[in-house]
């Protein structure tokens, strides 16, 4: 947000055009008198430039230098624009019109903040650890937060209206709350491979499993080969079953709607609500207790399965929903079946959004613990087979590290926990990838 | 073509030539085919989901009958007493799901602002997919953060609140905060800490919807807004907040579905108890996936009836809650494009 305002009406040289306001840095916040206006005949007149950082076309005879706002100042000049009639005005009208600043940061803006957040800091540093009995980094981060919103509300009310101070107080805020959740994050990620350093950076770590090793011994010997394997396996069994029920069914919603597609649509949402663990459970009561199967990979695919299905079906659907109608519809209208419409013309378009869809779900069903825990057994040997003999998979084989107790084993559960991370990173990668290339995607 | 039906004169036979195309021909054996399929398949899909429902319910029964609405009464799950109840389990579920959502929504709240609204252009995108990330780490990740990263931060913030706000009975703790060496096991492995890694898992879904809701707030309004003299705050008060209220309440909600349901970093930080209490901040407490996850290996099929009935519960909790919020997004003025 940027002001010109005009004082003189000479010389339309002098028009300094606005930069996008992203540029604009400082503005200097001499308000003119009214002695300034006194000597002219016009009003003042405030011309908003949008956010956009288009300057509207100006008034070359009346229109002149913002004295208020200055924005960076560029080379070329431009003497543009249309002759706008200036109004006289009597005296006491221009005293009211005393017209604000308000440039996108102003040398106040920028003062304020840094005096505040300065002067905040050593107060909360002497109060906090000199002169009161507190201690903790947490607490005095906290405390400087309080007392930074505090002064900074304060220094600003000393020369702005109460407007600017909650806006201010409001933003000081609404950033610090993003910041710490995007240093939370940061910090997620970071202690997991901080913790996790130890055993990644021994290769037996990747290519050799648990068997024979004891829980106590140095991370030179052992890894996670077994849990690699097992994840793998088991994530690609299920998405064997979830990838063409998942997207067929949001495609018989999409394609053949009516009264039974609507019924599976509100099934498939009500599934989505299915916490994971009561979906392993259901597979552990069904496949294990009921049925008689040994916990094997295949039983934990089940459940992954049973996790994901609803997750897949459920965002295929809003990626086929949200396709342009006309697409399908010229299609039709140009004697293609609806098969040859489906293949040749909403799978193409949708593909991406379809690949994010599913790869999300992936990235979902290999992280997951709980309906792994119930039912795939945890085995410390490499086991290719799915259908025989207990499997490991990454996620349980943190949990089981972690909770051993024993501390060269939970820093195999942080080594697990990175390579876990690392894995869902790429998957993350590549679904931003694809998301980019064509429209469709969401 | 006009021309030449001029030069021709026209023959009676047009009648034959110009037959209209059948308006519903049957359809092509290829599309007789792909209906056959995609509808097995939709039926598939109806048939596993629901049979999953149906058999969740179907295997509460026994438990229900056995113990009537005394399931819902009792506090303790002793199985070898014969007393089982998930009163103590649902309160524990709650104050887990609430303490995550005190400080997942604020913290939500405003990083749907920061990047529909603060943000500079250029780093939107990329902040969005941060959110989305955050989304897919996996949750024994974020157990792993809370028990070995913010445990031992949290016990003292714990005793802090403690001695500070401790006349409020929400905050009490069964321990003297004022003795020389206050007792740390005391405010470890609670539903507060707990919560707070819970919170970090379901603070991006609920910074999302949010944020896609504030981000369809009509231009038009916000520039009016700007042009009345609002300042930023201004403009997003009265016309982004009121527009999003919708998916604000949906997309809480939704986090408070998903906060209902975690399992892993519960299970990893709490240690198990059965008190009716409403005190996050002291040792111990137990959910339902917590419950199911620690109870399921020595179960009986009666105790594996049991477990499903909270299982089931907890479930019908979740539906209860996303469908409210479904329908709270889907009726607000914001919601057509929300998922």
């Amino acid at each position: 947000m940027t002001t010109t305002i005009d004082r003189h009406g000479d010389d339309p040289a002098d028009y300094v055009p606005l930069a996008s306001p992203d540029v604009v840095t400082v503005a200097t916040p001499t308000r003119p008198s009214h002695a300034d206006f006194a000597d002219t005949a016009e009003v003042p007149i405030v011309t908003p430039v949008p956010s956009n950082g288009v300057v509207p076309p100006t008034t070359a005879g009346t229109v002149v230098p913002p004295r208020i706002v200055v924005g960076p100042r560029s080379d070329q000049r431009t003497p543009t624009a249309t002759p706008a009639a200036a109004r006289p005005v009597s005296r006491a009208a221009q005293r009211l019109d005393v017209p604000r600043a308000i440039a996108s940061r102003t040398q106040d803006d920028v003062l304020s903040f840094w005096g505040a957040l300065l002067g905040s800091g050593a107060l909360t540093w002497v109060l906090y650890y000199q002169i009161l009995p507190f201690s903790g980094r947490v607490g005095f981060v906290i405390c400087w937060f309080v007392v930074f919103l505090a002064m900074y509300a304060g220094v600003t009310a000393m020369g702005n209206p109460s407007l600017v101070v909650v806006d201010r107080v409001v933003a000081a805020m609404v950033r610090a709350g993003a910041y710490v959740v995007f240093l939370t994050l940061a910090t997620a990620i970071f202690f997991t491979f901080v913790r996790g350093w130890p055993a990644l950076v021994h290769p037996n770590f990747y290519f050799s499993d648990m068997a024979g090793v004891r829980p106590t011994d140095s991370l030179d010997k052992g890894g996670i080969y077994h849990a690699i394997i097992g994840s793998i396996i088991e994530v690609g069994i299920a998405v064997a079953v979830t990838l063409p029920l998942g997207i067929g069914a949001a495609v018989y919603m999409n394609e053949f709607s009516g009264r039974f597609a609507r019924l599976v649509r509100t099934i498939v949402e009500a599934m989505t609500a299915l916490p994971s663990i009561v979906a392993g459970l259901f597979v552990y009561t069904v496949l294990i207790v009921t049925l008689g199967f040994a916990r094997t990979g295949f039983a934990a695919a089940m459940a992954i399965s049973v996790m994901m299905l609803p997750i897949i079906a459920r965002s295929a659907d809003v990626v086929l929903r949200v396709m342009p109608g006309g697409l399908r519809e010229a299609s039709l209208a140009l004697g293609a079946s609806k098969w040859q419409t489906v293949r040749q013309v909403v799978i193409p378009t949708v593909r991406p959004g379809l690949a994010t869809a599913l790869i999300l779900g992936i990235a979902r069903g290999v992280g997951e613990t709980s309906p792994v825990l119930l039912t795939s057994g945890a085995s410390s040997f490499t086991n290719y087979n799915p259908f025989n003999e207990p499997m490991n998979s990454l996620p349980l084989f943190v949990f089981s590290a972690v909770r051993s107790g024993e501390p060269m084993f939970i820093t195999r559960g942080f080594g697990a926990a990175s390579v876990l991370l690392i894995l869902v990173l790429v998957l993350f990668i590549i679904t931003r990838f694809l998301a980019r290339t064509k429209v469709g995607s969401r | 073509m006009t021309v030449l039906l001029e030069k021709e004169p026209a023959p009676a036979e047009p009648q034959v030539r110009d037959r209209p195309r059948e308006v519903d021909p049957a359809l092509p054996a290829t599309d007789k085919a792909f209906h056959g399929v995609a509808l097995v398949i939709g039926i598939a899909v109806l048939v596993i989901m629901g049979s999953i429902g149906a058999f969740l319910g179907y295997q509460s029964l026994p438990t229900l009958q056995r113990y009537g609405l005394g399931f819902f009464r009792e506090s303790q799950w002793q199985p070898e007493n014969d007393t089982l109840g998930i009163s103590s389990v649902l309160l524990g579920t709650f104050t887990v799901a609430i303490v995550a959502l005190a400080i997942a929504f604020p913290l939500a709240f405003a990083t749907a602002v920061y990047i529909s609204e603060y943000a500079a252009p250029k780093v939107k995108s990329f902040l969005v997919s941060l959110i989305d990330l955050m989304a897919a780490i996996p949750s024994i990740v974020w157990g792993l953060w809370g028990f070995f990263l913010i445990q031992p931060k949290g016990i003292h913030i714990a005793h802090w609140i403690h001695t500070h706000l401790g006349f409020i009975p929400f905050f009490q703790v069964d321990t003297d905060p004022n003795a020389a060496s206050w007792a740390q096991s005391r405010y470890a492995a609670s539903a507060f800490i707990a919560g707070i890694a819970v919170a970090m898992m379901v603070l991006p879904m609920a910074a999302a919807v949010m944020r896609q809701v504030f981000s369809q707030a009509p231009m038009g309004e916000r520039e009016a807004a700007l042009a009345l003299g609002s300042t930023k705050w201004g403009m997003v008060r009265t016309v982004v907040l009121p527009f999003g209220r919708g998916g604000i309440i949906g997309g809480t909600m939704l986090s408070m579905g998903r906060a209902l349901g975690e399992t892993i970093a519960v299970v990893l930080i709490i240690s198990p108890s059965f008190d009716i209490k409403f005190r996050p901040l002291e040792v111990g407490t137990e959910t339902v996936s917590a419950l199911i996850a620690g109870r399921f290996g020595e179960a009986t099929s009666a105790q594996l009836s049991a477990l499903l009935t909270a299982g089931f519960v907890l479930f019908l909790i979740t539906l209860v809650i996303n469908t409210l919020a479904a329908i709270i997004v889907s009726r607000s003025r914001s919601g057509a494009d929300t998922d």
